[in-house]
């Protein structure tokens, strides 16, 4: 790469560099936003594509084989009637987090750096809230009568329990799923456009001038647009703090020790916000190098990211601790039973990979050579990730299989479908991340462009409407330097 | 259904289309063409441009309003139903919770407001600007295609009661447009 360290991260001295590198112009980043969607596939699409949809297939085998025999063919027993299905749902929806902080909170924040990966974390968001939402209406058994989970009148006179976090949850993973599909379509509306009038074919015009509405960039329009978008975010931010608090509730509100505990809310959005950004991250090294968007997706973007896992990372490591403290200092023999049990228990070897994966290996984002190295970035998000995983496994399980009389204690091991469905999941997420990247834009062109520097039409880095030379293009030909430095 | 079809007076011609090179140019221009006394013309860009709506005086926009009414409807709904089919259409005490125990009512309250909200951003966005509009007699003009891509235009409308074909293309060139064309309606 022919940009230095230094010269792609903040200089305190210095001043900012520009977010984009290569200074391209406008129409540079839409081509270079358009090539992975108009060009051909290149093998290494095929070569994760074709993987992922074998893992789809196996989870369509796996969930057509658990709706014939029934969820026996899980490793569940009778003190632990949660445990993979769950510890899956709740990490989907925790991955999704990390797409609306980037789009709705670092919108809010003006923190104009998003928009390199707002378009694809969002992307992201929504195939994982896909992936979570499988799990809760398959592991109810009799999938027949999932809509009992709906306040829909029915012939039985029956409705469901408002009154109970489980259906707190329902509304809250559904809403969250509908808001973040429209707040992801209202963003993709003028880069449809763009796919629209560049298309080659007839079917690609078609196609991409249906869903682009007849979108022709007219400012009468980007003005309600901007509106309708701010709006947007203002409501997805408090929305996405919500919707892992409320699936906190689902144990949060029950009597299990382990579980009843005030700390769930925010140490959950903190995990969620964690896992997603690793995620992300996962997503996007490999996404930059294989479809050339290095100069979009910067080693900055990264640098940030870095920033929030570590800041993330360690306020889930101070969830850890509080919950220990709490459950000796609360006195009861239960609750410090149960966190004991945790950490020396059989199920020891889950809660140090927890913590491991967690709380330790972030600790590395202190250094900046960790913050802007790819492989270490890579690394790190997997292994964040598995931690993540094991996060929710150990919350769950391990609260279960200690009951409170001890004839009444199990152990669970996980069974090929448990392991099949993990595995399916992951297919139909990648699945669907593969098809997005190769037909919709994965970058927002229309919103990159506002931050590059010829954007703004009051000349660069605040001259103001008066300066002599107001664009930021330096005259060809060796010319005299713009006027402005000597004026302002 | 009116609000999806498309509202073009007749005229003899659409009017006229001016590309100019670039944010600035477009700006100033525009700032030219509101205090000549232009109302029914637009400026069309590949992204939001920084203050453009001020410098076309254009009010704000209506649309947060739009949401605050649904918004508040969808929370209303949304603790309505539940306070009904707790209290009245299937009484039953769960876990010793009173019928209208409205605190565990908050969340799904919480939700349907959102929901509600978004869909009248969404609704309400399209709807204030005439979208889907799948046809429009800008598409007609070939250099309009730039247009979501790195091009910069102002169409002024020959409808407008100050349009006159050469006098506002000669204002438009005077403004340094690159070129300007007449579009047919």
């Amino acid at each position: 790469m022919a940009h230095t360290e230094a010269e792609l991260l903040d200089n305190p001295v210095a001043g900012r560099p520009a977010l984009i590198l290569r200074s391209p112009d406008f129409h540079a980043i839409t081509e270079a936003v358009a090539e992975p969607v108009e060009g051909p596939a290149p093998l290494g699409w095929w070569l994760f594509f074709l993987p992922s949809l074998a893992l789809l297939g196996l989870l369509g085998i796996a969930v057509s084989w658990l709706f014939w025999e029934g969820i026996g063919i899980w490793g569940l027993n009778v003190p632990v009637g949660w445990a993979w299905d769950i510890t899956n749902f709740v990490f989907w929806v925790g991955i999704g987090h990390a797409g609306t902080l980037i789009s709705a909170i670092l919108f809010l924040f003006r923190q104009k750096w998003r928009t390199s990966i707002n378009r694809s974390a969002e992307a992201m968001t929504i195939f994982a809230v896909m992936c979570a939402m499988l799990f809760p209406g398959i592991h109810v058994g009799r999938v027949w009568v999932a809509y009992w989970m709906f306040p829909i009148p029915n012939q039985m006179g029956m409705w469901p329990n408002f009154r109970s976090p489980l259906l707190w949850d329902v509304f809250a993973v559904s809403v969250y799923g509908t808001v973040s599909a429209l707040f992801w379509y209202v963003g993709l509306i003028p880069d449809l456009a763009t796919m629209r009038d560049r298309a080659k074919t007839p079917t690609r015009r078609f196609v991409y001038g249906l869903f682009a509405l007849g979108w022709r960039g007219s400012v009468r329009q980007w003005h309600h647009y901007e509106s309708a978008y701010l709006v947007l975010a203002a409501l997805a931010t408090p929305l996405v703090l919500s919707v892992h608090s409320v699936v906190s509730m689902d144990f949060a509100v029950s009597l299990l020790p382990g579980w009843h505990t005030t700390i769930f809310p925010p140490y959950f959005v903190a995990g969620a916000i964690f896992s997603g950004f690793a995620m992300v991250l996962t997503l996007m090294v490999i996404c930059r190098t294989a479809f050339g968007l290095e100069h979009i997706i910067t080693l900055r973007h990264f640098d940030y990211m870095a920033k929030i896992m570590l800041v993330t990372g360690s306020m889930v490591g101070f969830a850890y601790a509080t919950e220990f403290f709490t459950s000796w200092y609360s006195g009861n023999p239960y609750e410090f039973f149960t966190f004991m049990n945790r950490a020396l228990g059989p199920y020891a070897w889950a809660y140090w990979i927890m913590i491991s994966c967690n709380v330790i290996s972030p600790q590395i984002f202190w250094f900046r050579k960790a913050r802007t190295s790819i492989p270490i970035l890579f690394v790190l998000s997997i292994v964040i990730n598995i931690g993540m995983w094991f996060e929710r496994f150990v919350i769950i399980v391990t609260s279960l299989h200690r009951d409170f009389l001890p004839s009444a204690w199990g152990y669970f091991t996980p069974t090929v479908w448990d392991v099949s469905c993990l595995l399916g999941s992951f297919g139909l997420f990648f699945t669907m991340f593969c098809l997005f990247v190769r037909f919709l834009p994965m970058v927002a062109t229309a919103e990159v462009k506002t931050v590059l520097p010829q954007a703004d039409p009051h000349g660069p880095h605040g001259r103001g409407r008066d300066a002599p030379d107001r664009r930021v293009s330096v005259p060809a030909s060796g010319g005299p330097a713009p006027a402005a430095e000597g004026a302002s | 259904m009116a609000l999806l079809l498309p509202q073009l007076p007749n005229g003899p011609c659409y009017g006229v289309l001016a590309e100019f090179a670039n944010p600035a140019d477009l700006y100033r221009a525009c700032e030219r063409v509101r205090d000549e006394g232009f109302t029914r013309w637009d400026a069309h860009t590949p992204f939001p441009v920084h203050g453009l709506e001020k410098a076309m005086g254009l009010r704000r926009s209506p649309l947060p309003w739009i949401v605050l009414v649904t918004g508040l409807t969808g929370a209303a709904l949304g603790f309505g139903l539940q306070w009904w089919v707790h209290a009245s259409a299937y009484p039953l005490v769960i876990s010793g919770k009173p019928y209208l125990a409205w605190p565990a009512f908050i969340p799904i309250t919480f939700e349907l407001g959102v929901l509600f909200a978004a869909l009248g951003a969404v609704v309400g966005m399209l709807g204030i600007n005439r979208l889907p509009m799948h046809h429009h007699p800008l598409f007609r003009s070939k250099v309009f295609e730039r247009v979501t891509d790195d091009a910069f235009f102002i169409s002024i409308e020959s409808w407008d009661p100050r349009f006159d074909p050469s006098a506002t293309r000669t204002l438009l060139q005077s403004l340094g447009a690159r070129h300007v064309d007449l579009l047919e309606s």
